[in-house]
């Protein structure tokens, strides 16, 4: 091989060739944090929220004529989504998952104040709420009917029974093997609950939440203003339902329906940021690879014109064109590499950097040579037409003297 | 001279029309990928009142759990208490405070035919318009009588007169909200400060509530709060009266002091009543009470989200990457027209002279590159307004101003003259003898 030729000539022009470096290692520091922060965002917007997304449409009841009877309101309306064509379930809440606003509070497994509770979020259900939401019951019992109440604004006290989720159940009960179904928690420092159900998941209504997994379901029902309705429809049956659910709902004037929207467009709101920080880096990422690329065409182009003279001469003294091709392809396999390996530190310093600066997930170690092995083949192909013509000059070229 | 090496430089980029298109889109796209976010970042962190930004403070005091702090390190409460917020409010001693909570109400318009529909409303107390200066178009804010006869007044802003009444004056005409009759006081003018700096629980960038009406209706006609609510102890049975006797934080206090000598003089008056309230048994936690001034209380909050932050760098570097290209094919351009500078060199062409010719061939580049610049940072600011169609509060961000077109002219000289110094350098730097001889 002419390495030694070729590394001495690189030496020769050292300026052009350590600018090149010097742009693939900034390439690649900007190249792999891009990827790293696509991935974690990738996996938090991955993360199931645990119902039946696909088939459940939800919406704001606001009662505002002076003397409505919120409850049989509620109950009329949900008598009413039932029994339509299409719908499987319906329930009333406060709130859902992804919806980005609920009511959150703290449990423990002692009573008194001063305990330090686990977070979770609260949805007031009643014995549909498993159903409507799609999520499933993998260990104890749903609620029955007659376990549900309505609140009562002048008494500030917890129903006595809730369904959580598995994770929340883990997160109390660290070391129990067995079930967990039975045992008691408290809530607002006193109010004992006993654990009746686990949910296999169901997500809390924020999506940046430490404890995104934690949820409660409790057998009670508000008559506030805060009121969702959730509605499971069949498969297929959603988009032709929704019309005639507003419509159905629009009869009662006493108040009025908003923010009718699909799960689907719920998830989509609730990850805006996370998926237009996804497209904006993935441009960047794109942008940034063609604009090196494209510069490593320029400067083998001059490069080979410059040189035009000293290839004929080449040629002539014997050297064929493969070898002519081969000398250009590995100038630039080692000026990449310098600049990669260069780029690598650099990359995982940024990335060190960022991680404190901003809290995000430091890089998994598998993107650096993945960066790596894509500039190698972006300046391999950059430089493959240049070096094609460079093959191509004729032996001729070194009999002109200019 | 200068126009003679114009034409060489127009000759030069024209002998190689694809190259200098790419050293001009390189620093194009560095130039609209830096500014894009600049841009962002630039409104993100603007001050939302900058006459009076240093004498309006946000008052916090510290009426949390004696065992946690409510948040790490130290630090008290964002809202106040009902108890403590009308009670400070109440004891009038700063030149002007403002309680105040976010709710909502149902609008219902005169007209027969138009449906209902549910608009944000701000409880609060009559300084709130002179304190933060919000303009009016018609009519004035209400008065302390208001506040204090419970009267049903509204304040509602320009977006909703229109809606309502076409634009016209509609002070002293009736608004039905939520089944109850209010007198509109006054119509606001144009006004949504950047950050919504005086409640930041609900979205830093959100537009303000278009209804405004008093604190005192709003707490007795139990409307909803749709900030956040948070409570370190149990709530007593017996509703509303009840959750307002409560430990739980759910009001933003204000207060407007022209001196040193008053904050002092205000922190002074917050510590006696802290040490009043400790005598009846709240305030079980040490003396920690804040006044913070708009940037600071900003700052606090971190309402420069980290994303911009990240981006921010990030297209710091892009820029870097596409200046590094443009030096490295600008200079490799300058090395092939060697034998020409030394020729001219020989010819008696001084140093200086060079130099100015191919500053001025790379200039043009920077130029072009730079104006081009402006252009796709506009295109940069619309695809990003069109990531995040689903949230109104984005079309705020993504203004140029003419702040950040004379940054973005400046950026590009200045990334311009950066790529093109080294290879103008090496250029007239070039020796005559060793480029002169036949290779």
């Amino acid at each position: 091989m002419e390495l030694g030729p070729i590394w001495r000539a690189i030496l020769r022009n050292k300026g052009s060739y350590l600018l090149i470096a010097l742009q693939i290692a900034v390439t690649m520091a900007i190249m792999v944090n891009a990827i790293a922060i696509m991935q974690e965002r990738t996996t938090k917007m991955a993360r199931p929220s645990g119902t039946d997304e696909d088939n459940i449409i939800t919406l704001s009841s606001i009662p505002f004529a002076p003397d409505v009877d919120v409850r049989s309101m509620i109950d009329e309306d949900l008598a009413m989504l039932r029994s339509m064509a299409g719908v499987r379930d319906a329930f009333a809440s406060n709130s859902f998952p992804l919806r980005g606003g609920g009511w959150s509070m703290g449990l423990a497994t002692e009573p008194g104040a001063g305990h330090d509770g686990i977070g979770t979020a609260i949805y007031f259900s009643d014995e549909h709420a498993i159903e409507t939401f799609g999520t499933s019951l993998i260990d104890g019992r749903n609620f029955a009917h007659d376990e549900i109440s309505w609140n009562d604004e002048a008494v500030n006290k917890w129903p006595a029974t809730g369904i959580i989720t598995s994770a929340l159940a883990r997160e109390l009960f660290p070391d129990e093997q067995g079930t967990v179904v039975g045992k008691t928690v408290f809530i607002n420092e006193n109010d004992p609950v006993k654990i009746v159900g686990i949910l296999d998941r169901l997500q809390a209504p924020w999506d940046g939440w430490d404890h995104i997994e934690n949820a409660m379901l409790v057998p009670q029902r508000l008559d506030n203003e805060y009121m969702r309705y959730l509605i499971r429809t069949e498969p297929g049956a959603r988009d032709a339902l929704i019309p005639l659910i507003e419509e159905a709902l629009a009869k009662n004037k006493d108040r009025i329906i908003e923010d009718v929207r699909t799960m689907n467009e719920v998830r989509e709101r609730s990850y805006t940021g996370d998926a237009a920080m996804i497209k904006m880096l993935s441009f960047i990422v794109i942008l940034l690879t063609a604009i090196t690329g494209l510069g490593i065409v320029g400067l083998a182009s001059f490069s080979v014109s410059r040189r035009t003279r000293q290839i004929g001469v080449r040629r002539a003294l014997g050297a064929t064109r493969p070898a002519i091709l081969r000398y250009f392809m590995i100038e630039n396999f080692i000026v990449s590499s310098v600049g990669i390996l260069a780029g690598g530190i650099f990359a995982v310093a940024l990335n060190i950097f960022m991680v404190q600066a901003f809290s995000l997930t430091p890089l998994a170690w598998y993107v650096v040579p993945i960066a790596m092995i894509i500039l190698w083949l972006v300046g391999q192909v950059a430089v493959a037409g240049p070096a094609r013509r460079a093959s191509a000059i004729s032996p001729a070229i070194a009999t002109r003297s200019i | 001279m200068f126009r003679y090496y114009l034409r060489l430089g127009l000759l030069s980029i024209r002998a190689n029309p694809a190259l200098s298109a790419l050293m001009v889109a390189a620093i194009a796209i560095g130039i609209g990928a830096c500014m894009t976010i600049v841009t962002i970042h630039y409104i993100m962190s603007g001050n939302p009142i900058p006459e009076k930004s240093d004498q309006l403070f946000h008052v916090r005091v510290d009426s949390w759990d004696p065992n946690e702090a409510y948040d790490e390190p130290n630090e008290p409460p964002e809202q106040l208490t009902y108890l403590d917020a009308t009670a400070l409010y109440a004891a009038g001693r700063a030149a002007r405070q403002v309680i105040s909570f976010l709710s909502s109400r149902v609008i219902e318009p005169e007209d027969e035919g138009a449906k209902p529909f549910q608009r944000e409303t701000r409880a609060t107390t009559h300084e709130f318009f002179t304190m933060f200066n919000v303009p009016f178009k018609y009519g004035a804010p209400w008065d302390r009588t208001a506040d204090e006869t419970l009267e049903r007044v509204v304040v509602i802003n320009d977006k909703l007169n229109q809606t309502l009444f076409g634009g016209a004056d509609s002070s002293g005409r009736m608004l039905m909200l939520t089944g109850e009759p209010y007198r509109i006081v006054g119509v606001l003018d144009e006004w949504s400060p950047v950050p919504l700096f005086y409640d930041l629980n609900n979205g830093e960038y959100g537009d303000p509530a278009p209804v405004f009406l008093p604190f005192s209706v709003a707490v007795a006609g139990e409307h909803g709060r749709w900030g956040n609510t948070n409570c370190w102890k149990p709530i007593g049975d017996g509703g509303m009266p009840a959750f307002l006797a409560s430990e739980c934080v759910w009001i933003q206090m204000w207060a407007e002091l022209h001196s040193d000598a008053e904050r002092q003089s205000y922190l002074q008056f917050l510590d006696a009543y802290v040490s009043e309230q400790k005598t009846l048994g709240r305030f079980p936690r040490a003396m920690n009470n804040r006044l913070d001034d708009v940037q600071a209380w900003l700052t606090y909050n971190e309402v420069v989200d980290d994303d911009v932050g990240v981006l921010l760098g990030l297209a710091l570097l892009f820029l870097v990457v596409c200046l590094l290209n443009t030096i490295g094919l600008l200079l490799a351009k300058v090395m092939r027209r060697a034998k020409d500078i030394s020729l001219r060199r020989a010819l008696g062409a001084s140093k200086a002279t060079l130099f100015g010719q191919y500053i001025v061939e790379a200039g043009m580049i920077g130029l072009a590159g730079g104006l081009l610049g402006i252009l796709m940072t506009w295109l940069g600011l619309r695809g990003i307004e069109n990531l995040f169609s689903a949230y109104d509060f984005v079309a705020k961000l993504v203004r140029m101003d003419w702040v950040m077109v004379l940054t973005a002219v400046l950026l590009a000289i200045l990334s311009a003259l950066a790529a093109a110094l080294y290879p103008t350098w090496r250029a007239s730097n070039v020796t005559p003898a060793t480029q002169l001889r036949i290779q």
